[in-house]
């Protein structure tokens, strides 16, 4: 333990080896009541969410609203279009030749979709940041290539630093580091 | 089948041609796909590839500069034949586009392993191609500059685009599918981007590749929110894909001419898209998994497989040759028996007929496992295939217009020099795009390789 004097931490950090290390260390110290933990994986690990206990996400309801809004927007768009913007009689057919206009609905509805759940999941994430505390700790480059990391966070009510890297010993992490929250 | 072949997908074969080469861990997988852009040093042969394509890519600027200057006259169009090259390679590039798609959403829907590795750059090859693709139509209206007016914004004459043409659908469904693409393949980029800004040890590089991640950092609850929106993204990709050349063939077959006004033409268009769009996959996976050597990473799996999705849609695009035939026999409509004996016996019959010998004929071969498992074999059917499907859409676009109802509308076709530089150059623009990604972004994703590397030694315990 390094740098003890600091008064502003972000959490403690400890590294681990594989995905399996990484959700028995999480289950281990949730269990011991903490509840401001999060871990960094280089790639999604199965069953890490649950273990974590995160709830279902909004990004398919924001996908859903982003869906409807492009349809219908799109749709009704074309309908003012064709029947009061720029009526256009060709041979007395009707002017809300809705089939026609189906195409274009169909397209918008994927658009928004897309573009909702795209930058829906990046502003729920407060992406773009460009710093976080994390990328104090030296070794969390290897958090992008292989290594697995969870971070007991200082916001947690049970949070006191020598408990916290003792827990993380007890679970076997590696390189158990405070992290400075400048 | 030839003696000793173990059983056609029996665990034996699985483990003879795995989607991974033995032994890689999330640490090696990373050290190799990342070399590529950060440690290795570029090639002579990159920079001479490189200088090559841009070269021909300059043929395409001074092309479209010169028809920008003179106008379409410098083309072969004239009336009849108002739809040349420019519509012809539009609907080849946009289908070749449509295997990146396919490759990363479907396949991604279906749980498929081996797409793992190839889905990177297909997907980048979407967008080129797509890129390529648009910029046809667009120099095609002849006042490119004027290409807003398809927009609808509030112009202070008051017009609004016909939403009723099939011209506007395209508009829409080619500028969502190019925006989703685009978003698809910049999802899948976020971690790697964080991987190579962790890993770049030149200050620049560690800017650039730092401001593209966006602060990334691999948090569960970041990943928790990321394989919502990749999951979404993949579901909405797939009706997306099957529209877009659908839309395209509403181009040809809502207009009331003979040959094009027939409902196989989406599903057929589709097939096709698909059938180009995996030989181009192929033309280039086997050059680069060679030069970087990858073959770890894109093994024979891979090929093998995009080889059976070759045969499958190929077959899917005969059936649509066989109903077009029989449709118009079928119909007992003059015109539409006509067209058809003027494919096998018009002007234009001997490109009909290098068409089924590249579409058809030819790709038969891969029945055989042998021809499946010969790369160079492989290679070589891929670009057949890719001639194959450009003279698909000669054939549908000329001999159409060439042969309308009435003799004295009946005209010929042949392209310029104009119309070859255009068409070269675009390829041009396109072997350079790919050139300048393979250098500057992982051409694999290496986060998924790295769950593939977990799921596998899953497997194996």
């Amino acid at each position: 333990m390094q740098h003890l004097h600091r008064s502003h931490i972000y959490g403690v950090m400890g590294e681990f080896g594989d995905p399996a290390e990484l959700i028995h260390a999480v289950e281990k110290i949730r269990a011991a009541g903490y509840r401001r933990v999060n871990a960094y994986s280089p790639f999604p690990v199965e069953g890490l969410s649950e273990a974590l206990g995160l709830k279902r996400n909004m990004v398919s309801t924001i996908c859903l609203l982003g869906g409807l809004t492009g349809g219908l927007g799109g749709f009704l768009f074309q309908y003012w279009v064709a029947t009061t913007a720029y009526p256009m009689n060709i041979g007395g057919r009707p002017l809300n030749s809705w089939p026609a206009f189906i195409p274009v609905t169909f397209e918008l509805t994927i658009l928004g979709a897309s573009l909702a759940a795209v930058f829906g999941m990046l502003a729920l994430n407060k992406l773009p940041q460009p710093h976080h505390p994390v990328f104090n700790v030296p070794r969390f480059t290897h958090a992008s290539a292989d290594r697995f990391f969870v971070c007991i966070e200082a916001k947690d009510p049970k949070f006191q630093l020598t408990e916290c890297a003792r827990i993380l010993q007890e679970v076997h992490a590696h390189h158990i580091t405070e992290v400075s929250d400048d | 089948m030839s003696a000793g072949q173990p059983p056609f997908d029996s665990p034996e074969i699985r483990r003879l041609t795995p989607v991974i080469g033995p032994g890689y861990t999330y640490g090696s997988v990373t050290d190799k796909i990342s070399a590529i852009v950060l440690t290795r040093p570029t090639s002579l042969g990159w920079y001479i590839g490189f200088l090559i394509a841009f070269s021909v890519m300059g043929m395409m600027t001074v092309a479209i500069a010169w028809l920008i200057m003179k106008g379409t006259g410098i083309w072969g169009i004239n009336i009849p034949i108002g739809w040349g090259f420019a519509i012809v390679n539009f609907v080849w590039w946009i289908g070749i586009g449509h295997a990146g798609t396919l490759i990363s959403a479907i396949l991604f829907l279906l749980n498929q392993k081996w797409r793992t590795s190839i889905n990177r750059f297909a997907e980048a090859m979407t967008l080129f191609a797509v890129a390529c693709a648009g910029m046809f139509p667009l120099i095609h209206t002849g006042r490119p500059w004027m290409a807003f007016y398809m927009m609808p914004y509030p112009s202070t004459m008051g017009i609004w685009p016909q939403f009723r043409s099939p011209l506007i659908w395209d508009v829409f469904a080619v500028s969502t599918y190019g925006t989703v693409s685009l978003m698809f393949w910049f999802v899948g980029l976020i971690p790697d981007l964080a991987t190579l800004r962790d890993r770049s040890v030149r200050k620049p590089m560690k800017i650039i590749y730092g401001m593209l991640s966006m602060g990334w950092r691999g948090s569960a609850r970041h990943w928790h929110r990321y394989q919502s929106a990749y999951l979404l993204l993949a579901g909405l990709a797939t009706p997306l894909v099957l529209s877009v050349h659908s839309v395209i063939s509403f181009d040809f077959s809502v207009a009331i001419v003979p040959g094009w006004h027939t409902t196989i033409f989406p599903p057929y268009f589709v097939a096709g898209a698909i059938y180009s769009g995996f030989a181009m996959v192929l033309t280039i996976a086997i050059p680069l998994r060679k030069v970087y050597g990858l073959e770890d990473f894109i093994t024979m799996r891979h090929l093998d497989n995009m080889a059976k999705v070759m045969l499958a849609t190929g077959l899917i695009v005969a059936y649509g040759y066989f109903i077009e035939f029989f449709m118009a026999s079928y119909s007992g409509n003059k015109f539409d028996v006509f067209l058809v004996q003027q494919r096998l016996h018009g002007p234009y019959a001997p490109y009909y007929y290098a068409l089924i010998l590249c579409n058809i004929l030819i790709p038969q071969l891969l029945w055989s496992f042998k021809m499946r498992h010969n790369v160079a074999v492989l290679f070589i059917m891929s670009i057949v295939v890719n001639i194959g499907m450009w003279l698909e859409r000669f054939v549908i676009v000329v001999i159409s217009l060439t042969r309308d109802y009435v003799p004295s509308a009946w005209g010929r076709y042949s392209p310029t020099f104009w119309d070859w530089a255009t068409f070269i150059g675009t390829m041009g623009m396109f072997v350079t795009l790919i050139f300048l990604f393979v250098r500057v972004l992982p051409a694999i994703s290496i986060a998924e390789m790295r769950e593939l590397v977990a799921e596998t030694s899953e497997d194996e315990k």
